[in-house]
């Protein structure tokens, strides 16, 4: 169903912006995977140590922005378009 | 098992990058927005609370010197006091709002904490460097959580909060034990790693 409230600029802005966050970051890791890889162990591994293995700083990038996508940003912006909707001042 | 300096710190820029990000949502959509559901309201003092929690194992097994542990030993304790406060804040147990000026001031201790522990020059290599940028970076940005006690609708002063943040975070994921900055690295530092 189209919602007109969710096309008001404050909140259109605000979605997209919070709903870019997450994969703006995965990119950024990926991104810093691709230039420099040696940082990725696990392409490579030479009987590294765990830590050389569970702890890559990409990939962590990579976790961050997945994470806060599915667990912070979705259901923020649900309750963004629920504020608007309710609010008599965006009427 | 201890894991070696440098993955304790990306595993602390990782939770700064968690925490910025979602600084910056706040600050995007609004506290009232943010705080609307409870689990939320709490995540981010949650989340530096626990930092500070982490902070203790860090200063136990990571003695390199008395002022290391002096340094992690009070960073602990400030990140819990500004994390607690913020959590009482948010439960409405704490209604004072000058209990805000305990996230000043843990990024204050912290900045300082960060600057003297590492005490080499800014160039003897980068983890000399990254400690003291990212020591003045904290110090700096204390500016904003302090201006935004006295001005808390300036949605600007909690956007240049989030930023440094994440700046932070960027700067502690560029860490290396032993690695050159701007093309120099001290012939006392040991094998450079790239």
């Amino acid at each position: 169903m189209h919602d007109r409230l969710a096309d008001t600029p404050r909140p259109r802005g605000a979605v997209r912006l919070v709903l870019s966050l997450g994969p703006a970051t995965v990119v950024a890791g990926v991104v810093w995977a691709l230039i420099q890889p040696y940082r990725v162990t696990l392409l490579n591994p030479h009987g590294e140590s765990f830590w050389w293995l569970a702890v890559e700083p990409p990939l962590l990038v990579v976790v961050v922005g997945i994470a806060f996508h599915f667990a912070v940003a979705r259901g923020l912006v649900s309750d963004l378009l629920e504020t608007d909707r309710s609010s008599p001042s965006r009427r | 098992m201890r894991p070696p300096a440098e993955h304790v710190h990306w595993l602390f820029a990782a939770g700064f990058l968690f925490l910025g990000l979602c600084l910056l949502a706040r600050a995007v959509v609004g506290v009232e927005v943010w705080d609307v559901r409870a689990r939320r309201a709490y995540l981010w003092p949650g989340l530096l609370f626990a930092m500070g929690l982490a902070m203790w194992p860090v200063m136990v097994f990571f003695t390199n010197s008395a002022i290391h542990m002096l340094a992690h030993g009070s960073w602990a304790q400030a990140l819990m006091l500004a994390g607690a406060a913020h959590l009482g804040l948010a439960r409405g147990k704490l209604t004072s709002a000058y209990w805000r000026l305990t996230l000043p001031f843990a990024m204050v201790v912290s900045g300082t904490a960060l600057l003297i522990h590492e005490q080499n020059g800014w160039l003897w290599s980068r983890s000399a460097f990254v400690h003291h940028a990212a020591g003045w970076t904290v110090i700096v940005g204390a500016l904003f959580p302090l201006l935004a006690t006295f001005l808390p609708r300036r949605s600007t002063l909690h956007v240049g909060f989030a930023l440094t943040v994440l700046v932070l975070a960027v700067i502690i994921f560029s860490t290396r034990d032993v690695a050159p900055v701007f093309g120099h690295l001290s012939s006392d530092a040991g094998t450079s790693r790239r």
